[in-house]
């Protein structure tokens, strides 16, 4: 075998800590490698030229590129060899980047370090072997998991990109948080009347398909080819029937259960439509608080129905869906601010949240858009709005930025000028962050328009005063304690993951960082993309953002997905397991324990049974090739072989004397 | 291969592609600056560590292994790093009765989030086994001996527990 070594100096970033040249002519001493350079870097033009040119002159069969993580570039080294003719898995990495350079300060001990990697890579690339990838084909149909707005567009941009779409919707209608504002800044459009043409278009486009009150309850399969299963909740009202009239609404005895939609500021129905533009619009009964169902009496919602579409028998339903992509889009939830004792912990009822406040200020709200005190009524004349309840604070285990909380509430301080002309808000900031387009001249305007009074400092306590709140806080830049008496003070609370996305990541196999949000592929080159194919993210799931950062990712995913499925035939990775049919024993431990169902049981020509693997069902994670005890199952380009010589060559054997 | 520098020892690290390799690589790019003994292994899941990788590098004179793979149920592959768990558990428990010392072989979960606790966990195993000092030799023969055997051999003359 002939195998050339190229070591990247990256720049300065390997070349700083470690001796490029003398790592490159240390592997010329390594057996097999009969070419070896350094190179400025390897994976620019130049420099997979360079690669090309040097397994053609001097006819190569094996390359190692010592640079950065594989999870970097492999696939382009891999291509670059392909390029130069030779079989993609004909090629090996050393990590001597993140593993080395980046991490070691001592230049001698890079060096050391650097050479043995390379070491390693050289001993593992003598035994590897050519692979050539099967084709498979894939289900032209998306699952977008979560109705918010980022998940809205991505169904729509796949169904206009003709791809079928399933749509599911933990709650009863999509429209997610944005449902439930008033007003989006920094245009100070109406929330719902740039959502609600999106609904419909959900609920009318031919090509989606819409589960409300739905979860996913399994995940099988592999890009492509998903197997998903859906639970749909039983809402004891038949939907293919009911047509959202309201009747069953008005009747309902039982109303005094808080209404979530409305973040808890009023009650509703036990049967109840959340709000007037859901979509689907259709009722759904509360198995917590409905009388028939908790106590077996009542029933007068079924007496009523004009079209008779109440059942209290009807149990949660499973709906099986093969998909070839999916997009999740499960969005965030809202900081507990109870945690905060300086904020009341709910003793005081005149603070809130910027949820609720926003609940207040639209027109569809429990006051009709008029703001009221939650605990008098009255209509308040100073408001606090007080920042980062949530973000920016490590106390809580929330060290990160919400993002949008400074043009929210700077959005709500515009509108209660204009609710309220005789009002007086103040805004207690830690730091002013908006940047995006024309977010600053917005939050300028507040304060310079709209008289919106900005201290910058915390607020230590909030205390009753008569009818009135006490706020206590610092004012930082004039360096001195301020208070300000408060009808309603207003919690800007930051953003957290939603409620049930470690479980589905769990589903998915998608990582949760340690907040909870799934991470991306990439930071900056694969943003919607997972480390599981054929998985996207889009929205505030992967982390707080605004709404026009979640409807982009929307339809970043939607293009990432249409690119995939435009495709007739995907290529398997051809690292999989394989079975060497004369060693095994037919025992059915790789059967038992691979976790994608990739192995089956056939009959050789003598009848015994054998194990046989499915090429483009294996995932190649080589749970087989460590449970056969004959170690008949390898698991292709990480064979036993391949990994002791990797351990062989960074511990050598040892020379045993024998004296027995 | 050349006996390496002397303020190192030989450390084994065997890494899961999804979570800890790319925990390491995070830890990398976040600069966290780590002791240079370790020398990873990348393999696709930790389910694919066979325990007898470990054995083999300790049998061959490594000082310390370490493994690391992805949070349990947070497994690229499903389940691959509960057959490790398994595995591994029952390898530590084993290793004392092959001889060898069980604190230089532990094992862990890193997600690729999180550089910051790689690098604790880097620094904190290799500072335990350079406690421990160098593994001793199973069967320890100097070079020079095996060289003057070699020759005898040549020679005609057999190895001393042969005539």
């Amino acid at each position: 075998m002939r195998i050339g070594v190229f070591i990247c100096h990256c720049g300065s970033n390997i070349a700083g800590t470690v001796d490029c040249p003398k790592v490159a002519a240390k592997a010329l001493t390594y057996p097999d490698v009969v070419f070896s350079t350094d190179t400025m870097y390897a994976c620019s033009e130049p420099g997979q030229d360079g690669i090309i040119a040097a397994v053609k002159e001097q006819q190569l069969d094996g390359v190692v590129v010592a640079s950065c993580t594989p999870r970097m570039h492999e696939q382009t080294f891999r291509r670059a060899v392909e390029r130069a003719g030779l079989n993609r898995y004909m090629f090996e990495m050393a990590n001597i980047r993140e593993h080395v350079s980046w991490i070691g300060k001592i230049m001698e001990d890079n060096t050391i370090k650097a050479q043995e990697l390379v070491r390693m890579a050289v001993e593992k690339l003598r035994r590897n072997r050519p692979l050539i990838p099967k084709r498979f084909e894939t289900v032209k149909r998306v699952l977008v998991i979560g109705g918010g707005v980022a998940g809205i567009q991505a169904a729509l941009d796949c169904a206009d990109g003709g791809q079928e779409v399933v749509l599911i919707e933990r709650e009863q209608s999509i429209g997610g948080k944005m449902a439930k504002l008033d007003k989006t800044f920094p245009t100070v459009d109406c929330s719902s009347c740039v959502l609600g043409p999106k609904m419909v278009d959900i609920a009318q486009h031919p090509k989606i398909t819409l589960y409300a009150c739905a979860e996913v309850e399994s995940v099988g399969g592999y890009v492509g080819n998903f197997h998903i299963t859906i639970r749909r909740k039983a809402t004891y009202v038949d939907w293919n029937v009911c047509n959202g009239c309201g009747l069953c609404l008005e009747k309902c005895p039982s109303h005094k259960h808080p209404d979530p939609f409305n973040e808890n500021l009023c009650t509703a129905p036990s049967i109840n439509i959340p709000f007037p533009q859901a979509i689907p619009k259709k009722a759904a009964i509360n198995p917590q608080s409905c009388l028939k169902l908790t106590q077996g009496k009542c029933g007068i919602c079924a007496t009523v129905c004009p079209l008779k579409c109440i059942d209290y028998e009807q149990k949660d339903e499973l709906v099986d869906v093969d998909v070839g992509a999916v997009i999740v889009a499960t969005g965030y939830d809202l900081f507990d601010w109870h945690k905060y004792p300086q904020y009341g912990q709910g003793r005081y009822p005149d603070i809130i949240t910027s949820m609720q406040y926003e609940r207040l200020l639209s027109a569809s709200g429990p006051t009709g858009g008029q703001i009221k005190r939650p605990s008098d009524g009255k209509e308040p004349k100073n408001i606090v709005f007080i920042q980062c309840v949530g973000s920016r604070d490590r106390s809580v285990d929330r060290p990160y930025c919400s993002g949008f909380c400074c043009m929210y509430t700077a959005k709500q301080a515009i509108l209660t000028k204009d609710h309220l002309p005789d009002s007086q808000s103040f805004v207690f900031y830690m730091d002013i962050r908006s940047p995006g387009k024309l977010y600053d001249e917005f939050t300028r305007r507040a304060m310079e328009e709209y008289g919106a009074h900005y201290v910058r400092g915390r607020v230590s306590m909030i205390y009753p005063q008569d009818d009135k709140l006490l706020v206590r806080g610092a004012d930082t830049l004039a360096g001195t304690q301020v208070e300000v008496q408060a009808d309603l003070v207003v919690l800007a609370v930051g953003a957290e993951a939603a409620a049930g996305a470690a479980q589905l990541g769990e589903k998915l196999r998608v990582c949760p960082d340690q907040y909870g949000f799934f991470v991306e592929s990439h930071p900056k080159l694969k943003p919607v993309e997972t480390n599981t194919a054929g998985v996207y993210l889009a929205g505030a799931c992967q982390g707080p953002k605004d709404i026009p950062a979640s409807v982009s990712q929307g339809s970043a995913a939607a293009a990432k997905v249409l690119g995939l499925l435009s495709k007739k035939e995907l290529e398997s990775d051809p690292a999989v397991a394989r079975v060497n049919q004369p060693r095994c024993v037919g025992c059915g431990k790789c059967i038992q324990t691979c976790p994608f169902g990739a192995i089956k049981e056939v009959a050789d020509r003598f009848g015994n049974p054998k194990a046989e693997v499915i090429d483009t069902v294996c995932q190649g994670c080589g749970i087989c090739t460590v449970t056969c005890p004959q170690g008949a199952i390898q698991l292709e380009h990480f064979t036993d072989n391949q990994i002791l010589a990797e351990v062989q060559a960074l511990c050598p054997p040892k020379i045993f004397a024998n004296y027995e | 291969m050349s006996p390496q520098n002397i303020r190192e020892l030989r450390i084994v690290g065997f890494l899961c592609n999804w979570c800890s390799y790319g925990g390491a690589d995070t830890a990398g790019v976040g600069r966290f600056v780590q002791p240079t003994d370790l020398r990873i292994i990348r393999v696709p899941c930790s389910g694919r560590i066979d325990p007898l990788f470990i054995v083999r590098a300790f049998m061959n004179g490594a000082d310390g292994v370490l493994v690391s793979g992805c949070h349990p149920r947070d497994c690229h592959y499903a389940e691959g790093n509960f057959y490790a768990r398994r595995r591994l558990e029952m390898l530590k428990r084993f290793l004392p009765i092959t001889g060898i010392d069980n604190r230089r072989f532990e094992y862990t979960w890193v997600s690729a989030s999180e550089g910051q606790r790689w690098q604790h966990v880097v620094t904190e195993f290799t500072r335990g086994i350079h406690t421990l000092g160098p593994a001793p030799s199973f069967n320890p023969v100097s070079e020079t001996e095996w060289n003057k055997l070699a020759v005898q051999a040549s020679e005609g003359q057999g190895c001393p527990c042969h005539g």
